[in-house]
């Protein structure tokens, strides 16, 4: 019978659901500086009046959103080639722009497009860069994000992030009547794809390192369990079900342990656990409550959230256990730590006077900066470039996901149309 | 059987030692059984079950019992159980202690400020807190489930104190009730 509750309790889902909610973007603070760039319609050859996707829409979005460009509206666009024939720099150097993105798409058989794409400079009148890439249909918003971030890396010299996803929880209903979703998005939230729904709380979704499978807390036996499911085909297992608290999962960078919190011994302590065998090790012991584990991406240490000293800080452990040290002195409340992939930035939810922001410290200077102006911020996650940190936000009673810059110049809200949304983790590069 | 009887006759127990204010509303027989029994030896739980038993339901569902209360509210970052409620978490306890078979589970939640998973630790922090005192007057571990929800199932919606307030909480849920 609690077998068949577990059942009716939950559904998993491996495939998108279409005509769901979207995030939709809407930027709240600009960025000065940023480098002017023309994105023209993408020229279009097959059956229909337009291609099944507007591959200039999503690259611009993705552009301005990077906070990094500043996109040319379509009204403004002086003409509209696509063919690098077409293009006459000096039509663009009176626009004080920069940089231009052209391309087509050509519909090359059932469900089948040749998407290409070139890049001008428009001051050196040159090429940069030009691709052409085969994709079915169900693939071309991906196939535009990776032109975004092929355009990025040439312009900037990093890596763009926007070919990435989010994991994030969703909770609709009110009262006991509450719908847990955990769902996975493209980095600008749109095709969001439910992986498992329950009426119980959902929380503290992780990905592993090659971005294959996701670890979270489920409440659905009305007691903490993790799990990993693995989010293409949607099967999963129990990895945790320990008396007491069973939280926090994350991975290690080499993806053969998850660091955790139990409260298996008396009260909330860090362990952890090899995935091959399940053994564990525990690597905290004090009174106070120690969770909120992530790795440094050496994998040599871990950092977390503690109480030991009267209130909540954040601390450092080798992996290898010892004495932890503390990491974060400024102000009363330092906690949910999430460490940049170069491991020089950790970002934090910050509490002062009653606010609780999202907060950055350099490992280097120890210098700490608030990036963030809300009440209720929290669950920082850094992009795998490290170039921006997702968060969950309050926006009129609303749980809300929100993005940041790292220096905190930049900042953009992605609101559901729906539900409250919360404890977004950006992917690794790996996931496809 | 057995079971049922000494059940009946703890919550009769519980009912006596935890809810005096309420005898006065209850029909002269009824009081009068009550306290035959608070006075009595076991025998007289076997002979006077059947009243025992109508008086004793109510003990956890009378409104005006201190059983009927089940959420212990604290402040921010604390898990001290405040003095209001101290005497209605020692009614619990005895009432458990004198009924070995009754289990609980202890659930913890926090408000919404701050990040979850610490939350998380708040508020099996203050379910923990509510099981010492009851293990303190004689309730077994083994009666005692806790989990801890954290931020995730507010008793009151809304930012303000006026919710947060309610939100910091620990239920006592009994096992078939």
């Amino acid at each position: 019978m609690k077998l068949i509750n577990g059942i009716l309790l939950l559904v998993l889902l491996a495939v998108a659901r279409p005509g769901m909610t979207a995030l939709t973007i809407e930027i709240t603070k600009g960025m000065e500086g940023a480098i002017p760039i023309a994105v023209v319609p993408f020229g279009w050859s097959g059956k229909g009046a337009a291609a099944p996707e507007n591959i200039a829409a999503i690259i611009s979005s993705d552009l301005s959103r990077s906070g990094r460009f500043e996109t040319l509206p379509d009204r403004d666009l002086v003409s509209h080639p696509t063919d690098a024939s077409q293009v006459q720099y000096h039509n663009w150097r009176m626009l004080n722009v920069d940089n231009l993105v052209i391309g087509q798409i050509r519909e090359t058989g059932p469900q089948q497009y040749s998407v290409e794409f070139q890049l001008f400079d428009v001051f050196r009148t040159k090429r940069l860069i030009g691709y052409s890439f085969p994709a079915r249909q169900s693939e071309l918003r991906r196939v535009a994000h990776h032109i975004s971030d092929l355009i990025y890396e040439q312009l900037t010299g990093e890596k763009g992030a926007f070919n990435t996803q989010i994991a994030y929880i969703t909770t609709t209903g009110n009262g006991t009547k509450k719908t847990y979703t955990l769902l996975v998005a493209d980095s600008d939230g749109f095709n969001p794809q439910t992986i498992l729904t329950s009426s119980q709380p959902l929380m503290s979704p992780a990905w592993s390192s090659d971005g294959n499978e996701v670890a979270y807390v489920t409440f659905e036996q009305k007691t903490a369990e993790i799990y990993i499911q693995h989010v293409a085909t949607g099967s999963r297992r129990k990895v945790a079900s320990f008396p007491g608290i069973n939280g926090a999962p994350a991975w290690s960078p080499d993806g053969t342990r998850i660091a955790l919190t139990l409260s298996r011994d008396g009260n909330p302590e860090i362990y952890l656990m090899t995935l091959a065998n399940k053994s564990l090790k525990r690597l905290t012991n004090s009174p106070a409550i120690d969770t909120e584990p992530v790795w440094t991406p050496d994998g040599r240490s871990l950092v977390f959230t503690s109480d030991r000293g009267g209130s909540p800080q954040l601390y450092e452990v080798s992996a290898g256990g010892g004495q932890a040290k503390r990491l974060t002195f400024d102000g009363s409340y330092n906690a949910g730590a999430d460490i940049s992939p170069d491991g020089r930035k950790i970002a934090m939810v910050h509490g002062e006077k009653g606010a609780y922001r999202i907060a950055v410290h350099d490992r280097e200077t120890g210098l700490l900066r608030v990036l963030t102006d809300g009440k209720l911020d929290e669950s920082p996650s850094f992009s795998p470039n490290g170039s921006m940190i997702i968060y969950a936000t309050d926006a009129g009673n609303r749980g809300v996901l929100a993005a940041v810059s790292v220096d905190g110049r930049f900042r953009q809200r992605l609101s559901l149309q729906a539900g409250n949304v919360r404890e977004p983790v950006w992917s690794p590069f790996g996931r496809q | 059987m057995k079971y049922q009887l000494n059940r009946l006759f703890a919550l009769a127990l519980a009912a006596l030692l935890a809810g005096c204010s309420t005898t006065g509303d209850t029909p002269t027989g009824e009081e009068a059984a009550v306290e035959d029994r608070g006075s009595g030896a076991e025998g007289v739980a076997a002979s006077g079950a059947a009243g025992a038993g109508a008086f004793a339901g109510a003990a956890l569902d009378d409104p005006n019992s201190p059983l009927a209360r089940r959420v212990i509210y604290f402040e921010y970052d604390s898990s001290e159980i405040m003095a209001e409620d101290q005497d209605m978490v020692a009614a619990h306890a005895a009432y458990l202690a004198s009924n070995p078979n009754q289990t609980i589970t202890l659930e913890g939640h926090g408000d919404e400020r701050g990040s979850r998973e610490y939350n998380i630790g708040l508020g099996d922090r203050r379910a923990q807190s509510v099981r010492r005192v009851f293990e303190l007057q004689g309730v077994s571990p083994q009666q005692i489930n806790i989990v801890s929800y954290g931020e995730e199932k507010p008793a009151a919606e809304g930012h303000s104190e006026a919710a947060w307030r309610l939100n910091r909480r620990v239920e006592i849920v009994y096992a078939g009730y």
